[in-house]
C-alpha cells in the first residue's frame, strides 16, 4: 500500500512536469529553441496567485485565472521584445538571451517578493480521499494535479490536431519559410505557442506551490530543469512524449527518494535519462531525423 | 596559406601580450594599493574563470557542441585537489609545489571523468548532447553532496553517510563533509598562480585549435560527414576536444577551491555552467581572446555594479540581453554602425553568422 501512494504521489508530481514540459515541447518544436526562461514563469504564476489570493482576498479560481493572465501577456511581452528580434541569430545566441530573461525574472521577483519564502496555502478546497479503511490518503491537490494534466494534455493535443492554428502550429514546426509561402504567419503563431506555453506554466505554478508550498523568487528553477529534461525524455517537440516523460520522470523520482536514497533521488533521475537517451537517442516518443549529405 | 599562419600567429601573441599586460598592470595596481580589496579578493576567481571560459570555448566554439555541465569538471577538480592538497600538507610543505600538484591531481582526475563521461556523451548530438552533459553536471554535484572522506594515521576513509561513519582516530581529519563540502582548507591559490595556469592553458589551447589536430577538430565541427569521408576519426578527435577542455577545467577548480577554506558542491551547479557558457558566446565562439576579456568584465560586472546595490543584478540581466540583441539583430546592429559605433568583424563572429 506504501507503494502505492508512492506511486499516486510519484504521478501527481510527474503531472506538474509534464505540464511544465509541454511549454518547453511546444516552444522547441515551432520556435526551435530552448527557453530558459520558462521556469521562471511558473516562479511568476506562483506569486501572481499569491498575490491575488492574499493581498486581494480573490477566490482560489479567479485568483487562478489571474496568474494564467498575467503569465500569458508576460510570455507575449517576453517573445516580442526579447526573441522576435532575434528570429536569424545563431541558436546559441537566443539560449543566452533566454537565460539573461530568466536572470531578469528571478532578480526582479527578488526585488519586489525579497528572498523571504512565502509559505503558501493549497488552493483546493476539496478533502483528502481515504481508500481501503485510511490506509491510503490522496489529497485534493494530488487529484486535481493529476485531473488538471489529464484535461490539458488532451485540449493541448485536440488543439494540436484539429484546428487551424494547431495545423499552422505544425506547418511552422515543420518547415517556417514553406509556411509562410503558405500564407501562415510564422510570428503569429510563434506568438501564439508562447501565451499557450506561458498560461501552462501559470497552472503549473498554482499546482506546484500547493503541492509544495515554499514561494521563492528561484521556486521555478529546479522544476523547470527537470521538466526539460522531462520534454527532452519523451522526446522533445512531441506533446504525447512530454505526458510521457513527465509521469515518468515524477515516478522515478519520488521511488528513487522512498526507496533509495533522499539526497540522491534527482543523480538517480537524471542518470535514467542518459540510460534512455543511449538507448534512444531522440527520446521515447521523438522523431528520428535522417541526416542528408 | 602561409598568410593565414603567420596572421594565426600574431593573433595568439595578442592574445598572450593581452594577458601578460593585464597581469602587470594588476600587480603594479596592488603595489600601488591602487585597488580595493573587494576586486582583489575576485583575481583568483577570475583567472580560474577565464580557464573555464577558455576551456569551455574549445568544447563550444572550436568543437562545436554545447556543454552544459562544465562546472562537473570544475567539482571534480576542485575536490581531488583540495584532498591531494590536504592529504600532501605535511609531506610538501612547499606551498606552491603543493599547489600545483593539487592541480595537475585535479586536472587528472577531471580528464578521467572526462573521457568517461566522452564515451556516451560523444555518441549524442546537438540539443541531445547538451542534456546529457547538464545531467551528468547534475549527478557530480548530488554526488559530491553525499560523500564524506577523512583521514588519519590508518589512511583514508570515505562514507557515503556521515562524518561519524568515518570512525577517524584521534588527531583524525574531515576533509569532505558531506553537503557542508571540503572544510578546513589551507588557502593555496595566488594571483600568481592563476596567471600561469592562464599561460599554460593559453599554450594548449592555443597549440591544439592551431595543429593538425586542430583543423581535424574544427572539419567534424563543420561537416561530420564530410570529415569522415576523407579519413578523420570523429570519434577521436571530438574526444580529443573534449577530454582536453575538462582536463583544464578540473585545474581551474582546484585553483578556485584552494582559493577558500570551505567549497560546497552546489557552488558548482548548473547556474555555473551557464555563467560560463554566457562567457564564451558573448566573448565570441571559438574567439579565445573574446573568452578572457567576456570572463573578466563580466566577474568584475556585478562588482562595478555595487553602486546600484539592489538592482545590480537586474543591471547585469538587462546587460546581458541587450548585448545579445544588439550583437545579432541586424536592424539594431546597422543602426549602431551608422552612428558610428564600428565593430570589427572578427572571423569568429562571421563563423556564428554561417551558423544560422
Amino acid at each position: 500500500m506504501t507503494f502505492l501512494s508512492y506511486l499516486i504521489s510519484g504521478i501527481s508530481l510527474g503531472s506538474i512536469y509534464a505540464i511544465i514540459a509541454l511549454g518547453y515541447t511546444m516552444v522547441y518544436g515551432i520556435a526551435k529553441m530552448l527557453n530558459f526562461a520558462h521556469g521562471d514563469v511558473i516562479m511568476v504564476g506562483g506569486y501572481m496567485s499569491f498575490i491575488a489570493m492574499i493581498n486581494f482576498g480573490w477566490p482560489p479560481l479567479l485568483s487562478v485565472l489571474f496568474a494564467i493572465l498575467v503569465c500569458t501577456v508576460l510570455g507575449i511581452l517576453i517573445e516580442q521584445l526579447a526573441y522576435k528580434p532575434l528570429r536569424s541569430a545563431p541558436p546559441l545566441a537566443v539560449l543566452i538571451t533566454a537565460i539573461g530573461v530568466s536572470y531578469f525574472l528571478q532578480n526582479a521577483a527578488l526585488l519586489i517578493f525579497s528572498a523571504n519564502p512565502k509559505s503558501y496555502s493549497s488552493i483546493i478546497p476539496f478533502d483528502s480521499l481515504r481508500l481501503f479503511n485510511g490506509q491510503l490518503i490522496i489529497s485534493g491537490t494530488t487529484i486535481v494535479t493529476i485531473i488538471a494534466c489529464i484535461v490539458i494534455i488532451w485540449t493541448l493535443n485536440t488543439i494540436v490536431n484539429k484546428t487551424k492554428i494547431g495545423k499552422a502550429m505544425r506547418a511552422v514546426s515543420e518547415d517556417k519559410e514553406a509556411a509562410q509561402l503558405m500564407g501562415i504567419s510564422v510570428n503569429k503563431t510563434i506568438s501564439v505557442t508562447f501565451a499557450i506555453g506561458s498560461a501552462l506554466a501559470a497552472v503549473a505554478g498554482v499546482l506546484l506551490c500547493s503541492a509544495y508550498p515554499i514561494l521563492m523568487p528561484t521556486t521555478g528553477a529546479m522544476p523547470g530543469i527537470k521538466a526539460f529534461t522531462a520534454a527532452v525524455f519523451g522526446g522533445i517537440g512531441s506533446i504525447p512524449g512530454a505526458f510521457l516523460g513527465g509521469i515518468l520522470l515524477g515516478i522515478i523520482e519520488i521511488l528513487g527518494k522512498a526507496y533509495v536514497s533522499t539526497q540522491l533521488s534527482d543523480a538517480i533521475v537524471f542518470a535514467v535519462l542518459i540510460i534512455i537517451l543511449l538507448v534512444k537517442p531522440t527520446g521515447l516518443l521523438g522523431k528520428k531525423t535522417l541526416v542528408k549529405v | 596559406m602561409r598568410g593565414l599562419r603567420l596572421r594565426s600567429n600574431i593573433d595568439n601573441l595578442l592574445t598572450y601580450g593581452l594577458v601578460i599586460v593585464a597581469y602587470i598592470v594588476m600587480r603594479l595596481l596592488i603595489a600601488g594599493g591602487n585597488i580595493s580589496s573587494a576586486l582583489q579578493g575576485q583575481l583568483v576567481p577570475i583567472t580560474a574563470y577565464i580557464v573555464m571560459a577558455v576551456s569551455l570555448n574549445l568544447t563550444v566554439g572550436v568543437l562545436g557542441e554545447l556543454s552544459l555541465g562544465h562546472a562537473g569538471f570544475m567539482s571534480v577538480g576542485a575536490f581531488s585537489g583540495v584532498i591531494t592538497a590536504t592529504l600532501l600538507t605535511d609531506t610538501i610543505p612547499t606551498t606552491w609545489l603543493r599547489l600545483a600538484l593539487a592541480m595537475l591531481v585535479g586536472s587528472l582526475i577531471a580528464a578521467i571523468f572526462g573521457f568517461l563521461i566522452g564515451i556516451p556523451v560523444l555518441r549524442l548530438q546537438g540539443d541531445y548532447l547538451a542534456i546529457v552533459t547538464l545531467a551528468f553536471g547534475e549527478i557530480i554535484k548530488n554526488v559530491m553532496n553525499t560523500i564524506y572522506l577523512g583521514y588519519d594515521k590508518n589512511g583514508i576513509r570515505i562514507s557515503m553517510e556521515s562524518a561519524n561513519a568515518l570512525k577517524l582516530d584521534e588527531g583524525g581529519k574531515v576533509i569532505l563533509n558531506g553537503p557542508m563540502g571540503a572544510i578546513g582548507i589551507t588557502k593555496l591559490s595566488s594571483f600568481n598562480a592563476g596567471f600561469v595556469l592562464i599561460l599554460i592553458t593559453l599554450f594548449i589551447v592555443l597549440n591544439l585549435i592551431n595543429s593538425k589536430s586542430g583543423r581535424a577538430i574544427k572539419a567534424v565541427r563543420d561537416d561530420k560527414i564530410a570529415a569522415e569521408s576523407v579519413g578523420i576519426s570523429v570519434w577521436r578527435y571530438r574526444m580529443m576536444a573534449f577530454v582536453t577542455s575538462a582536463t583544464l577545467a578540473g585545474a581551474a577548480g582546484a585553483l578556485y577551491a584552494l582559493n577558500y577554506t570551505t567549497v560546497v558542491a552546489r557552488k558548482f551547479d548548473f547556474n555555473t555552467s551557464i555563467l560560463i557558457l554566457v562567457f564564451v558566446v558573448l566573448g565570441g565562439m571559438g574567439n579565445i581572446r573574446g573568452s578572457i576579456i567576456a570572463a573578466t568584465v563580466l566577474t568584475v560586472l556585478p562588482e562595478v555594479l555595487r553602486a546600484f546595490n539592489e538592482v545590480r543584478m537586474l543591471v547585469y540581466a538587462i546587460i546581458l540581453i541587450l548585448v545579445m540583441l544588439v550583437r545579432n539583430n541586424v536592424t539594431l546592429r546597422q543602426l549602431f554602425q551608422k552612428i558610428g559605433i564600428k565593430r570589427r568583424n572578427s572571423l569568429a563572429n562571421n563563423k556564428e553568422g554561417d551558423d544560422a
